[in-house]
């Protein structure tokens, strides 16, 4: 039977539903699901020379901490590269997620003065200490970073850029110098145990496959792979809550606050509201990274939240390309592992080749701020830009004629209705 | 009806008073021109009916509330929109989406893109320009954009901060039509102007301000009239 063929419309796709939306998840997808297979089924099995090769030039762990600087750079990148305030203590917000981490997932407690479990999953000999189920310990770490996030910027968000970078970079001192010293508040509380950190955090099994009362495969945050899928997870949510937001009305407060806050807050945006929503998200961001951190490194000490950290993930947005996502976690992964494994690899390679002995991984700031100034110089715009910074930073190059336009033209075109004004 | 009522405002920047207990009407359907010489205090009435700026003293009524220290973002909320002086679009985004930020406040999908539609019709050399970053227009279209933009949030009043500056003589009798046509549709105008000549061609009303304080007021026909005015604002 043929049925007559009339050409019947398709439907429109309601809007926000673009096929162009679902390439990035696919593509992320498979990306994880290679390093997943190569570094969990295929590099074991490899001619010792190749595996050694790869555990030297890129190991899996290496992979997870470029993870955790990418959520972070994300997350910065919200402050800094969508809504145009400059953070120099971001390292704060990595902090904090750490430590609610170690607080609630670890024997610690505070000195084993409170000591309880939901949904935990302490050690077979714990007896004290405060055990969260990790999923708890994330929403918890969002909640305090947010809630900094609005401490630190209510009062400083009304000041200029240059002071309210000055403001940021004093509570990224601040707030490790707290953790450094807090073992001791005068009350006899014990909030960090100082210099000697908490540790170690749970172990957190999130996948266990029984045959029996045989476990034959589990997924753990104390595996490199297992933690790989966790961070990877984790990167995906934030940037895709960065996109999303970016497209939203509060993406576009942003941009107009970025552009000129003067024009944003006569259009009806909330300049206040808004900066502080950028604040709160970028710290959850940042906090995530820090919850990351913690159950990398297993123990949390007050040592690595430094300055440093700040101007890296910073250097991170910048050589990424600013408010572009894409540039963002291209410059996070890049230089990441350039600091963990790049430079020393190249390093040895250098020395055993030409039989120096050039410690090439003390340099490393060196080189950086080399790599910043030359950026800075042929290509502000970062490696992978922005379109709107890119327009504006090349004003006046290439294509951009349509200013000089003299304006007789379009005068031309409306004279006739001006006849009535004289 | 009276749409705006300002009251005896007093405005300060630090202890100088850059606006000495200023008063002012705008009634519905109206073009009232506030006129005088740099420094006169002109924009700053504007800032502080806006929201932008705090008065010190004094009161001032839009549309039957009072809206002194309210902040510039609600103010635009009750149906005041204004468009800066110096036109302050956003240069880094195409002349679409410094238009659909007018309309920040409104959710009503179809009523947005039918004023874009207005506006365009307007403004048809925006339409030729719509996909184009708006930091690369002309100034005559720049500040074209700048008073559309302000219109998509759907005003009662629009306040116009000089918008004459920086444009050839031709481009301005342009700009003060459209002001006139703006009126036609039903939104009540408050024009800061320098050049006294156009916004007396258009306004209803105007009111002279000088050192901080209005000197004159009345409809804007006599004041064109005026030897005195004509002497001091329109060059003779």
């Amino acid at each position: 039977m043929s049925q007559p063929t009339i050409a019947v419309p398709t439907p429109k796709r309601p809007q926000g539903v673009d096929r162009t939306q679902l390439r990035w998840p696919l593509g992320f997808t498979v990306a994880a699901v290679v390093v997943v297979v190569f570094y969990g089924f295929i590099l074991p099995f490899l001619v010792p020379g190749v595996r050694g090769w790869v555990q030297d030039w890129l190991p899996i762990s290496e992979i997870n901490v470029a993870l955790i600087w990418a959520m972070s750079a994300l997350g910065l990148n919200i402050v800094v590269g969508y809504a145009g305030l400059l953070d120099l203590g971001y390292v704060a917000f990595w902090a904090l997620g750490g430590y609610t981490t170690a607080w609630l997932m670890s024997d610690f407690g505070f000195g084993g003065k409170v000591n309880f479990n939901i949904f935990g999953s302490p050690g077979a000999a714990s007896t004290t200490g405060i055990h969260l189920n990790l999923v708890l310990v994330f929403l918890a770490a969002a909640g305090v970073c947010a809630l900094f996030g609005v401490i630190i910027g209510a009062p400083t968000l009304r000041l200029r850029s240059d002071y309210l970078a000055l403001v940021t970079l004093g509570f990224g001192e601040i707030i490790p110098q707290i953790f450094r010293n807090g073992d001791e508040d005068g009350l006899g509380f014990n909030l960090t145990n100082a210099t000697l950190g908490i540790g170690p955090i749970d172990s957190m099994t999130f996948v266990r496959i029984n045959r029996g009362d045989v476990v034959v495969g589990k997924l753990n945050v104390f595996d490199h792979v297992g933690r790989f899928i966790l961070f990877s997870l984790l990167t995906a949510l934030i940037i895709f809550v960065s996109l999303r937001l970016r497209q939203g009305r509060l993406g576009r407060a942003w941009l107009a606050i970025r552009e000129d806050e003067l024009a944003a807050s006569a259009m009806g945006v909330p300049l206040m509201r808004a900066k502080l929503a950028a604040y709160a998200v970028g710290a959850i961001a940042g906090g995530i990274g820090g919850v990351a951190y913690a159950l990398h490194l297993g123990r949390m000490l007050p040592d690595p939240f430094t300055f440093a950290v700040s101007i890296t993930l910073l250097a991170m947005v910048v050589l990424g390309g600013m408010g572009n996502v894409w540039g963002v976690l291209l410059g996070a992964l890049m230089i990441s592992w350039f600091n963990s494994t790049g430079l020393p690899q190249i390093g040895d390679s250098f020395n055993s080749a030409f039989g120096t002995n050039v410690n090439f991984p003390s340099f490393n700031f060196l080189i950086f701020g080399g790599v910043l100034v030359l950026m800075m110089l042929f290509r502000r715009e970062g490696l992978l830009p922005e379109s709107r910074t890119r327009l504006v930073l090349h004003e006046g190059e290439a294509g951009d004629t349509q200013a000089e336009e003299p304006e007789q033209e379009l005068v031309d075109e409306t004279t006739v209705k001006s006849g009535d004004v004289k | 009806m009276t749409m705006l009522d300002v009251s005896g405002i007093s405005v300060y920047y630090g202890n100088i008073a850059a606006v000495k207990d200023l008063s002012l009407q705008v009634n519905q359907g109206e073009i009232v021109t506030l006129i005088g010489s740099n420094g006169a205090g002109k924009s700053t009435t504007l800032r502080t009916i806006s929201g932008l700026l705090k008065p010190r003293s004094g009161h001032i009524v839009f549309d039957g509330r009072k809206i002194e220290g309210i902040p510039a973002h609600d103010i635009v909320r009750l149906g005041l929109a204004q468009s800066p002086e110096g036109r302050r679009i956003f240069p880094r985004m195409s002349v679409a989406e410094n238009l659909d930020l007018g309309a920040y406040l409104r959710n009503d999908k179809a009523g947005i893109a039918e004023d874009q539609e207005r506006m365009l019709e307007l403004f048809p050399r925006l339409r030729e320009r719509i996909a184009q970053k708006a930091g690369t227009l002309s100034g005559g279209e720049q500040q074209m954009l700048a008073v559309a933009r302000a219109l998509m949030a759907r005003p009662k009043l629009l306040l116009l901060d000089e918008p004459s500056m920086g444009l050839a003589p031709v481009l301005v009798d342009v700009i003060f039509a459209t002001i006139k046509r703006i009126r036609e549709t039903g939104t009540t105008v408050l024009v800061v102007e320098q050049n006294a000549r156009a916004a007396l061609s258009v306004a209803d009303r105007a009111y002279v301000l000088e050192s901080g304080s209005i000197k004159l007021s009345g409809p804007a026909r006599e004041l064109r009239n005026d030897p005195e005015i004509a002497k001091a604002y329109l060059g003779g």
